[in-house]
């Protein structure tokens, strides 16, 4: 019994409504009683119901069908049991084809409606505890709306939880979609600067000259089009953080303004001659790799060192795929709220499909694949067929491994083939084209242990 | 005052009002006083289900509570039903000054067997204490044997104890106790 569930009688007779709610009270629910369908809805608009009485028969305004169809318009699960004291079938086959839990007589037995109550009461306490399960796990492998219960991605939090409070710049790099802004505000929001402004600038969205504007501001006059005086991003960061979003893809010039910055904590605005100084945490983050960006030259090397203070490294979501069925819970359970859908889970054929998916776009493709299929989906659980437009999508392979010799990739290959067959030997040569004494030769050669 | 009213409505066996004063004190500690019969509430009657209509007995009595009782409970003979439902033993307001039960499906006689007062009684004091229990705020209770269990039928009357579970009894003896602290603070 929880006695925080509530219950609604719907009946033009007020003592219908009264004798019933009376009777309710005494098993320890809470109550209401509406005389119309019009007032039935107006109070399932200020407060959900675990079941709804409705009478089939009430004179004036909307009788009992069109009240739980308007009911299951503002909850769509709402559990509306039928009562008319004039039962006939098709009656009965119009209100369960509407959507009714259950269609009773009046009078019935008390023992049937203690039943029938304790029934539909069981299961919603089973799925509000399943909710709250559900929650807690998720609560268990989030941390800052970042869900992970990878080795590396806890690593990650640490790391970030022990230099919150620090004013050392931070590099965060990863693939696009892995998340770099959420780790960039994590580090603003459980560090001391928590309480001052945390501003995103992705330095690829602009142009160089808009860019160096919107960064430090400009005075007025200081370009066509500069009618006023301008704060820049910097300016508007004072005592806070700012994440410079895609900061591989910034001109020569910007670099060494932003160089500036680091080392003076100064800049000046676009016309201006007057030296301004800023308290800002720099955080940096990029999908390039700015290694490889510094020995192209596209990079400035000063620039570099200054911001890979703290390095982060997130990894790709295919680096990580015991996260996806984590992930893709916690996204069916955001979405349906944000969504309006009744989509309360994710089937074990769906996970296995995704789980097979390459994910180049990491995160955010699965959140959009996810949202995707829950457009269309008309279950109350998304299934392996939502997900058939992911079919014909091939498992890219995304070649992201740093500069390595021949010898050191073929090495590579066969550690990956031997972990994943489990160090059946005669199965990963099968997986890699060879016969089995090569691999043995190639094994004891580079001296892999098995 | 810490007072309990006894409400017969139309007539009753005064064993069973005797039996019931003498319990119902035992139990709560309260005084149990007898009030004069109220009349049979005819317009509580439906004549189709040949049933009176608890909630319109029960506003009867509300009408009739002394200011001076913590709540009466209403004796009716005849069998007692809500619009939903086929049967009430009795109804309670929880938290609330008015209780009442029927007689009827306490009779053996109801269910064609022989009378057996002894046992009609023991149901009686049952489900007096049943119904004042939802008074003082107690729900149904989840333990069978507890006589705050809901009873659907006779035999689940049969089946529960002539007393409250351990959580229940706490629970009515702190209420009690609120009651009478309160009164005492009245007084003073």
């Amino acid at each position: 019994m929880n006695k925080q569930w509530h219950i609604l009688v719907v009946d033009d007779e007020e003592i219908t409504c009264e004798s019933m709610a009376a009777w309710l009270r005494e098993d320890g629910y809470s109550v209401d009683t509406a005389a119309s369908g019009k007032e039935a809805l107006e109070k399932t608009r200020r407060k959900e119901y675990a079941i709804y009485f409705v009478d089939l028969k009430m004179p004036k305004g909307i009788d009992g069908i069109e009240t739980m169809m308007e009911i299951k318009k503002i909850y769509l699960d709402a559990s509306v049991v039928i009562i008319t004291a004039y039962a006939t079938v098709d009656t009965a086959i119009s209100a369960m084809k509407e959507g009714a839990l259950e269609y009773i007589v009046k009078p019935c037995n008390p023992q049937e409606i203690s039943m029938l109550v304790g029934r539909i009461i069981k299961v919603k306490n089973l799925e509000r505890e399943n909710t709250i399960l559900r929650q807690k796990l998720l609560g268990q492998y989030t941390f800052h709306d970042i869900i992970s219960k990878n080795a590396k991605m806890m690593e990650i939090f640490s790391l970030v939880q022990e230099i919150a409070s620090l004013r050392s710049t931070v590099l965060i790099q990863g693939e696009s979609g892995t998340g770099k802004e959420l780790i960039a505000r994590a580090i603003h929001f459980s560090g001391d600067r928590v309480d001052k402004p945390f501003i995103a600038v992705s330095c690829a969205a602009l142009a160089e000259t808009l860019l160096e504007s919107e960064l430090f501001g400009h005075e007025k006059g200081a370009f066509t089009g500069a009618m006023a005086q301008k704060q820049g991003k910097f300016e508007l960061a004072d005592g806070g953080t700012i994440l410079l979003d895609e900061i591989g893809d910034i001109a020569p010039k910007l670099q060494l303004d932003l160089l500036r910055i680091l080392q003076e904590k100064t800049f000046y605005r676009v016309g201006g001659i007057e030296e301004h100084k800023v308290d800002v945490r720099v955080i940096a983050a990029t999908h390039v790799n700015l290694q490889e960006a510094v020995k192209q030259g596209k990079f400035r090397e000063d620039l570099f060192y200054r911001l890979n203070v703290i390095n982060i490294n997130i990894p790709p979501l295919r680096e990580r795929l015991e996260d996806i069925p984590l992930l893709a819970k916690g996204f069916v359970e955001r979405l349906s709220h944000e969504l309006g859908k009744n989509i309360v889970d994710i089937s074990e054929g769906a996970l296995k499909k995704l789980m097979e998916h390459a994910w180049s776009g990491n995160v955010r493709e699965l959140e959009n694949t996810i949202e995707r299929a829950m457009v269309t989906c008309k279950e109350r659980v998304l299934s392996e067929n939502d997900f058939q437009f992911l079919n014909g999508v091939k498992k890219e392979v995304v070649w992201s491994a740093p500069v390595m010799t021949l010898d050191e990739m073929e090495q590579m290959i066969i550690i990956a083939a031997l972990k994943r067959t489990d160090g059946n030997v005669k199965e990963a040569a099968t997986q890699l084209g060879i016969d089995r004494s090569t691999l043995y030769d190639k094994i004891k050669h580079y001296n892999i242990p098995r | 005052m810490n007072l309990i009213y006894l409400l017969p409505i139309g007539s009753i066996e005064d064993e069973v009002l005797s039996v019931l004063e003498q319990r119902l004190h035992q139990v709560l500690g309260w005084e149990i006083r007898r009030s004069v019969p109220l009349q049979m509430p005819v317009t509580a009657f439906n004549a189709v289900r040949q049933q009176y209509e608890a909630l319109q007995v029960m506003r009867a009595v509300a009408d009739v509570v002394p200011s001076s009782a913590k709540c009466a409970l209403g004796i009716i003979q005849e069998d007692l039903s809500i619009p939903m439902l086929t049967f009430v033993f009795g109804q309670a307001q929880l938290q609330g000054r008015v209780a009442l039960m029927s007689l009827a499906r306490l009779r053996q006689e109801f269910y064609g067997l022989p009378a057996n007062k002894e046992l009609m009684m023991t149901r009686t004091v049952k489900e007096a204490l049943h119904e004042l229990g939802h008074t003082f705020g107690l729900i149904h209770c989840p333990t069978p044997s507890c006589l705050m269990t809901l009873a659907n039928d006779v035999q689940h009357v049969d089946k529960k104890e002539s007393a409250f579970c351990g959580g229940c009894s706490v629970l009515l003896k702190d209420t009690l106790r609120e009651f009478e602290m309160n009164e005492e603070k009245e007084v003073l």
